[in-house]
């Protein structure tokens, strides 16, 4: 085949359209532009907030002021004016609503054409959904079921409002507000978002999901989620995430808390698609994200996985800090970068703990103008006595506009510790094209059965329903891209 | 920013002071390219000063804790009076070398000896006296491989160095005897040292060359060796460095090659004592087909500290790159390892390979590996590998059942484990010398040597295990 | 006539291999071209097929009355072309079972059909399987990741029978196989021989056409066809070798 034809199919692949670009015209109740103490004020009124978490907020906010925004990340962008941007948005509501038929047909119309339902009756079965749009939660779904097993999932400020105690004891445990930038700013600012709590000895019963829309313009979105499994128990946890198309990027910095207590194991998968930009690199997120879960407890146990296939900027490290002994970690991802996407994304394992495993799998494809770097550190601790870790990096590349990088950080000060780390940067053989080409399956759907193969260790970890909306989502993203 | 006087630490302003102090001298020996250069690099320094922990470079380096010391920057050159093997005796049997010294950073000859012409055409000598006997060929190639201002070591040699090795080969020149330049450093006084080399292989040539950084004595010392290497068409150089300097001694060894089509260049670092050692090998394979074979044995114990970064930029198509480091940390040791490949945009066909494996044998011994790739093209094999792990204990105890006490399945075990980079030395009887260094290194026996290492090898003393190595 | 070859040229890289080859094959034939190695065996079968990198700098390549000189390879194989590789690639990650529904898919696509039915692809995957003596399950199967040489062999005659193309070539399908492996591939090949299909068979040896017996023997010298013959010709050159032919030639 010729050259160009290839050419023509990268070509198409660089203008594939986003398909969750749209806005919904829904009445919004708004903070002025711009960060202030008067604006965290503002924030934590609006949300009938307890003192103590003002004074968190203001606590973080203060901090923040002293820092500086990080910048050892391999990505690019113009500064962001922080005064320019509105910190809260959030629907209007008339009164608390009492059914889904109270909820804005315009609210229930995005979620329709987002392909997530609100209505119990028309949802996949068995997950349990808490949608969140511009930082406020608006609905959870199935209550009742999990109200049977004493499982708390609710939005964040309900649970502020009816389960202080809990938030107050775990809050800030895993990130504190110190962590970094971008915690530090979330902790001030942050509107809503998910908390979950599974008591001792629950298997929770359904997967959890919490879907994030950011709907309004110039507007950051800064959710906050804080999940924790007590003693013995187990959760799914689902995330997916999309956002209108506009000319100006938009700032999103969440912050994911998991404590994991003896025993306990919690999965948290998310598919990432957040506006990534047009074919220019004009608009798309920016996506600042400190994700982290502790093993608390003995035997306990946190699994990620990600497929990150949206944004314009991804800078995200979904971390695990192994405390108990025998806790185990995992980091499970794909990400995908097109266009003039930058996505610096890895994980960090830390082995406190006796005999702490962790893994990590991580395949980046970068297509288009893109950039795609996998970052990670592994480290164990000197008390952390026959500490394992396995990291397997690889970069596929198609084209030869675009970059894959890898940047693993791995510190050991146990002699009893075993870290192995792989990676391989390869593009996708002619010889494996040619042979699919020669079945009868043309170039596009060739790549997308080879990148899909190629990605299949993490998409296998990835819950029914995600792992198909995933596959799609890669075909879609990488439809006939080969150089 | 500007540093604030008061802000310098003690090492920075001694270097700071000495360059005011000596600078009519430094410019007027000095080509102009060179005193360009040594004005450029002083400003540098003045305004960045040393590099420090901050810098992503040096996150966990020792090095920055050097600063408070104060050190004897400059002392003038020893006048030659005795033969350098009375000094410092170095002979490696089976094999014939050459062999060259500097003595406290100066070029260590007779006056006559000082800038010699080989029959073979090579031009071997001081660094001094090169920029003025051949000012066109020295301005052509000096400073154009290394960037003064990479950081403030880098500056502060290129702004003070009085003097270093200079090796010309000419065009189709294959030079037979392996050059050696050993490098002491003999002071009471705690002394810093900045020595600069410049190595010139012309099209189809080819050199071997042994870089040896030994300790004469006890005493506290600095060295700050800057070399450039340029390794034009199909030529061939060999490089082994070996180090072996006392526990007091800070070195860092920066090497900046050039590489031009079809050229080779195979690196050998051997590090064998040392309080604190950092070797930065910077590869640019500027031209097609262009291989750079890069391998590193360390073996450190007490509280030494050893670091290697690795740069390999592939700026061509169709280049070959491969790095593997081994070491090993007893005791209270540290260790870090940086490689990074980087491969730009049009340099297609790459293949680069990078590995570093590293064995603990302490709670205490410490390591850190970042085996770094950035690739901007997409038709290339490149992959990376890193471990941090400990012997075997199935293989210890398959030792150990076939009688072989602890301490020797331990030492079978290291030296298997090493084996693998130490076999890539190709000329046998420096292998042999390798070898022997490591068995020697891991029954304890190598501890500073009073002389060259290479001598602790004697065929009268042959180094051999009580075991038959063979025979596993 | 299936396939008609006109003064076929074939450069890779700019270097001439096949230099004016000509060839005509009908339904229901078995053609068999043979040769010493680097004669440009592979080269044909690679041109045939629309592989990237073989440029058709003269004459031409019919395949139904039509030139498919700068046709897509996927589309060559939906209008009934299949190569059994030499190499059989292989494609981590994907599995059997979903690359040959695909490939199928694409076919009935081509055709203006509908998806194959769940059931009834399944049926025939255990159907064919059973021609090439297949017993493992090949859904939890990489394609061709972890086969042994026979096997890779036996998918793609495995391939061939679901696919059901009109022109098969086989590249060198007799290499690295026992004799045991070498026969159920033949027994194979045999069962889809029809008045409806052709195959081209490329091989080094005759050993394999004592199991495929041949309609025509070809043999390709220097990029081009020097002698044609019955099924005799490959007895011949098993009993005198090809320097009687390339001598000839030389000469």
């Amino acid at each position: 085949m010729s050259e160009d034809k290839n050419n023509n199919i990268l070509e198409k692949v660089t203008t594939e359209d986003y398909k969750y670009g749209f806005y919904s015209d829904i009445e919004m109740d708004t903070a002025p532009k711009g960060l202030n103490e008067d604006i965290v004020r503002f924030i934590s009124a609006k949300k009938n907030e307890p003192e103590w978490l003002l004074e968190f907020r203001l606590k973080a906010f203060r901090y923040w002021q002293k820092m500086e925004e990080p910048d050892w990340a391999l990505i690019n962008y113009p500064p962001i004016d922080y005064q320019d941007i509105i910190y809260y948005a959030a629907p209007k509501k008339k009164k608390e609503l009492e059914s889904l038929d109270e909820v804005d047909p315009e609210l229930l119309d995005t979620f329709n054409k987002l392909g997530i339902s609100l209505d119990e009756q028309k949802m996949l079965a068995g997950v349990a959904v808490d949608a969140v749009i511009d930082s406020v939660s608006v609905k959870t779904t199935f209550q009742d079921t999990l109200a049977k097993h004493d499982i708390i999932f609710c939005s964040f400020s309900e649970a502020v409002q009816n389960h202080p105690e809990l938030v107050k004891k775990y809050l800030a445990s895993v990130v504190p507000i110190t962590d970094n930038y971008f915690a530090a700013l979330n902790s001030a600012v942050f509107s809503d978002g998910s908390f979950c709590y599974i008591p001792k000895g629950v298997r929770c019963p359904i997967e959890l999901s919490t879907y994030f829309r950011i709907n309004a313009a110039n507007t950051g979105q800064f959710e906050r989620t804080l999940l924790v499994g007590d003693v013995g128990s187990y959760v799914s946890y689902l995330e997916g995430c999309t956002a209108p198309m506009r000319d100006e990027n938009q700032l999103h910095a969440a912050v994911v808390e998991i404590v994991a207590l003896e025993d306990a194991e919690v999965k948290y998968s998310t598919v990432q698609n957040w506006y990534p930009g047009n074919k220019e690199g004009k608009g798309g997120v920016y996506n600042f994200v400190t994700k982290r879960g502790l093993c608390k407890g003995n035997n306990s146990k946190i699994s990620w996985t990600q497929v990150e296939t949206g944004s314009a900027i991804t800078w995200k490290y979904p971390s695990c800090v192994l405390q108990g002994d025998n806790s185990k970690g995992e980091f499970y991802s794909v990400a995908v970068t097109n266009n003039h996407q930058q996505a610096d994304t890895g994980s960090k394992m830390i082995h406190q703990g006796k005999n702490t495993k962790s893994t990590i799998i991580s395949k980046g494809i970068s297509a288009g103008k893109s950039n795609n770097s996998y970052r990670g550190l592994v480290r164990v601790a000197r008390g952390a006595e026959n500490a394992r870790n396995f990291s397997q990096c690889d970069s596929l590349l198609l084209g030869d506009k675009c970059g894959a990088h890898t940047f693993p950080y791995i510190k050991s000060a146990n002699e009893t510790a075993i870290i192995e780390h792989e990676a391989t940067t390869s593009k996708i053989s002619e010889d494996q094209l040619f042979y699919c080409q020669q079945r009868g399956i043309d170039t596009e759907k060739a790549i997308g059965l080879i990148v899909n193969g190629y990605a299949k260790e993490v998409l296998n970890k990835l819950p029914m329903e995600f792992a198909v909306e995933a596959q799609k989502l890669l075909a879609i993203t990488l439809e006939g891209s080969v150089g | 920013m500007q540093k604030t006087e008061t802000a310098y630490m003690p090492l920075e302003s001694s270097l700071i002071n000495v360059f005011d102090q000596h600078q009519k001298e430094l410019f007027d020996a000095s080509h102009p390219k060179v005193s360009h250069s040594r004005a450029e690099a002083i400003e540098f320094l003045k305004e960045k000063g040393l590099p420090t922990r901050k810098n992503e470079k040096w996150k966990n380096s020792p090095f920055p804790k050097q600063y408070e010391k104060d050190y004897l920057i400059d002392i003038p050159s020893a006048t030659y009076d005795k033969n350098v093997n009375e000094i410092f005796h170095c002979e490696v049997h089976g094999f014939e070398a050459h062999t060259y010294s500097l003595l406290n950073g100066w070029y260590y000859s007779p006056e006559e000896k000082q800038l010699e012409t080989l029959e073979n055409g090579v031009v071997v000598g001081s660094m001094r006296k090169a920029q003025s006997k051949y000012p066109e060929l020295f301005a052509k190639y000096y400073g154009t491989m290394a960037n003064h201002q990479q950081d403030g070591f880098a500056a502060a040699n290129t702004a003070l160095f009085r003097d270093g090795i200079f090796i010309y080969v000419p065009d189709d020149v294959e030079v037979e005897n392996t050059m050696q330049l050993i490098k002491m450093i003999n002071r009471e006084e705690p002394l810093m040292v900045h020595s600069r080399n410049l190595i010139i292989l012309g099209k189809n040539s080819k050199l071997t060359f042994m870089h040896c950084d030994d300790s004469v004595n006890h005493y506290s010392s600095f060295i700050n060796t800057l070399t450039e290497v340029y390794i034009n068409e199909n030529a061939y150089f060999d490089l082994y460095k070996l180090q072996n300097i006392n526990d007091n001694t800070s070195l860092l060894n920066n090497t900046f090659f050039q590489q031009e089509r079809n050229s080779r260049l195979r690196v050998n670092v051997l590090s064998l004592n040392g309080g604190k050692i950092r070797n930065e090998l910077h590869v640019d394979l500027m031209g097609e087909y262009a291989e750079a074979d890069l391998n590193g044995v360390y073996l450190m114990d007490k509280q030494q500290h050893i670091d290697n970064q690795v740069f390999v930029n592939h700026a061509k198509p169709n280049c070959y790159s491969n790095e593997l480091f081994k070491g090993v940390l007893d005791e209270e040791a540290s260790g870090i390892f940086n490689g990074y490949i980087f491969v730009a945009r049009d340099a297609q066909k790459t293949n680069a390979f990078q590995r570093n494996n590293n064995i603990l044998m302490t709670p205490k011994a410490v390591i850190d590996t970042m085996p770094f790739l950035e690739i901007y093209a997409d038709d290339v094999k490149c992959s990376h590998g890193a471990t941090i792990g400990q012997l075997d204990n199935e293989a210890m105890f398959y030792l150990m059942q076939r009688g072989i006490s602890k301490a020797d399945s331990r030492l079978l075990l290291m030296y298997a484990f090493l084996a693998e980079v130490t076999t890539k030395v190709s000329i046998d009887a420096l292998r042999n010398n390798y070898e022997d260094m490591i068995k020697r290194r891991l029954r304890g026996e190598l501890s500073i040597c009073e002389r060259c290492v290479l001598h602790c090898s004697t065929p009268d003393k042959p180094v051999e295990f009580e075991i038959d190595m063979s025979k596993i | 006539m299936l396939l008609n070859i006109k003064n076929l040229h074939v450069a890779i890289d700019g270097k001439e291999i096949l230099k004016g080859l000509n060839l005509g094959v009908n339904k229901g034939e078995l053609h068999a071209i043979m040769g010493p190695n680097g004669t440009g065996k592979s080269t044909l079968a690679a041109a045939i097929t629309g592989r990237e990198g073989y440029e058709i700098t003269q004459g031409e390549i019919l395949y139904d009355g039509e030139v498919i000189n700068e046709m897509a390879p996927d589309e060559r194989a939906n209008k009934g072309i299949f190569l059994s590789f030499q190499y059989p690639v292989e494609i981590p990650g994907v599995s059997m079972t979903n690359f040959m529904r695909t490939a199928i898919n694409a076919q009935r696509e081509f055709n203006g059909q509908p998806p194959i039915p769940a059931g009834e692809f399944l049926k025939k995957m255990e159907e064919k399987k059973k021609l090439v003596d297949i017993h493992s399950k090949l859904t939890n199967r990489s394609v061709n990741e972890g086969f042994s040489g026979g096997e890779k062999k036996k998918n793609e005659i495995f391939q061939m029978a679901m696919l059901e193309p009109k022109l098969a070539i086989l590249d060198e399908t007799d290499s690295g196989l026992d004799i045991d492996a070498l026969k159920v591939v033949a027994k194979g090949v045999n069962e889809l021989r029809s008045e409806d299909n052709a195959f081209i068979v490329i091989t080094h040896y005759q050993r394999l056409l004592e199991y495929i017996v041949p309609d025509f023997v070809h043999v390709i010298y220097d990029g081009q066809i020097v002698k044609s013959g019955g099924k005799g010709l490959a007895l011949e050159l098993e009993e005198k070798g090809y320097d009687w032919i390339t001598e000839k030639i030389e000469a």
